[in-house]
């Protein structure tokens, strides 16, 4: 089956991004949020942590076992995360697994020691790809987009797993905000060259999209955040759309 | 052990490979006192063990041996203590896998572990739904689809040598074992903690079992 995973981004603990849920009591609280994601039928949580300083660490991992105490579908904690410790804080906190983005790409041996002593399956590569202008594939971007590596997102997909990745979470920069479906080609090109599952990420915006992320891009889960936090779709809905196009999925 | 409230009190083994604190809380939010248990004596009394599990087959068995949990568990087992094995928890109930070729399971359900045998993505990480055979214990009692749905991930499942053992199947481009029983040891290669509500309430399933056994006069 298809995974439908709604992403939070969290702030210093609190869920930042516009909430636009009626009954949602505090919609700054991860927690609630996440809740009632899980209620709704979401198959698994990525919580992205966009918290700056190092020195609020501390409020993430609380932030994981709250959510591990009310939520109880698997869920990612990205952002931030630097070193094996950081990895081994989070989990032992309750997270199922962990993401690295920009410090696989400047440490990529980390993956390896990562994945050997946690386990492939909790170590998730998040990769932020932007198409080159010259057609020579995808570049893979840290910060944010802000940042170019010189490496080529396909390879380093490749080379992530080969190091140990057990998923990979891949984000077309260029269509991440806008709404106008997911980079299919960056996805298919990076689904057929890795054994392990590939995470769509960036770019939803209509319901068709979705199963267009499986059926042309072969990703083996979906993440959005903005359409499911204002309310656009509900995951119910994303769900019905993708079965009708006949992707298997959890209902 | 005194069970407060017919409270069942399950010890939740902590071995190092695993996180513990969803199966506690998801057990504790079914109405069961849990006692996580680092060496084999806090486990002493306790009406009902659960064995979780994330990782290597090799160094589980390591762990499990170093601390004293092999011994313990089979004599649990010996005496008729339900035992819960969750994924490799599942996994290290049989006498071996291909995973760690030299290292002997516990040999609680005869029967080897390999490698799943497909040409779809490994590890098998997502939701399936598992098919349970008729009248098996564990098995949800009626209900839809998503009542049998559960969170898997893994890339090795288990192969128990009498087919009497096996409980239900799931498909990852090929049928695997995703829950088997013999006597009162149980497993499960899904992830009931992680399963939301089809999840907890085979968990609920398993603890009124537990209970059952309790209210049977020694």
């Amino acid at each position: 089956m298809i995974r439908v995973i709604p992403c939070l981004d969290v702030d210093r603990g609190r869920v930042v991004k516009g909430v636009n849920f009626v009954d949602i009591r505090d919609a700054g609280d991860p927690v609630e949020l996440a809740a009632r994601y899980d209620a709704e039928g979401a198959d698994e949580l990525v919580v992205l942590d966009i918290t700056a300083t190092h020195e609020e660490r501390d409020t993430i991992v609380h932030l994981v076992e709250r959510t591990a105490e009310e939520v109880f579908i698997p869920f990612t904690i990205g952002g931030g995360l630097r070193t094996e410790e950081d990895i081994r804080a989070v989990l032992a906190a309750g997270a199922d697994k962990v993401s690295l983005n920009s410090a696989a790409v400047r440490d990529p041996d980390l993956v390896e020691r990562a994945a050997m002593r946690f386990g492939d399956q909790c170590i998730v590569v998040a990769i932020d790809a932007k198409r080159r202008t010259d057609g020579t594939g995808w570049e893979v971007y840290l910060a944010g987009g802000r940042r170019e590596t010189g490496i080529e997102a396909v390879a380093w997909a490749a080379e992530a797993t080969r190091r140990g990745a057990g998923e990979l979470l891949v984000t077309s920069m260029d269509r991440d905000g806008t709404q106008v479906g997911f980079d299919t080609d960056l996805l298919a090109a990076i689904a057929d060259a890795v054994p392990v599952p590939v995470i769509a990420s960036g770019g939803a915006g209509t319901l068709a999209h979705f199963a267009e992320a499986v059926t042309k891009g072969r990703a083996d889960a979906v993440l959005a955040a903005s359409v499911f936090h204002d309310g656009v779709y509900t995951i119910g809905e994303v769900k019905a759309a993708m079965a009708r196009d006949g992707v298997p999925v959890r209902r | 052990m005194t069970h407060a409230g017919g409270a069942p009190v399950v010890a939740l083994l902590d071995y190092e490979m695993s996180n513990l604190r969803s199966a506690a809380k998801a057990l504790e939010r079914l109405g069961a006192r849990v006692h996580v248990a680092v060496r084999p004596a806090d486990a002493l009394g306790c009406d009902a063990v659960v064995l979780p599990g994330v990782g290597r087959f090799g160094a589980a068995m390591e762990r499990l041996e170093t601390l004293g949990f092999v011994g313990m568990l089979r004599e649990a087992a010996g005496g008729g203590t339900p035992i819960l094995g969750i994924c490799l928890g599942l996994q290290l109930l049989m006498d071996g896998s291909e995973e760690s070729p030299d290292v002997p399971g516990l040999g609680l359900v005869p029967g080897r572990v390999v490698r799943l045998r497909t040409e779809r993505k490994v590890p098998h990480i997502g939701w399936s739904e598992v098919h349970w055979r008729d009248g098996v214990p564990l098995a949800p009692d009626g209900g839809g689809p998503a009542d049998r749905t559960y969170y898997f991930v893994h890339s090795y499942a288990c192969v128990p040598d009498d087919p009497d053992d096996i409980l239900g199947t799931a498909d990852h481009g090929g049928s695997f074992v995703a829950a088997a029983a013999r006597g009162s040891v149980a497993g499960v290669q899904f992830h009931p903690e992680k399963s939301s509500a089809s999840g907890l309430a085979l968990l609920g399933r398993w603890l009124d079992g537990v209970r059952t056994r309790l209210a049977v006069p020694a």
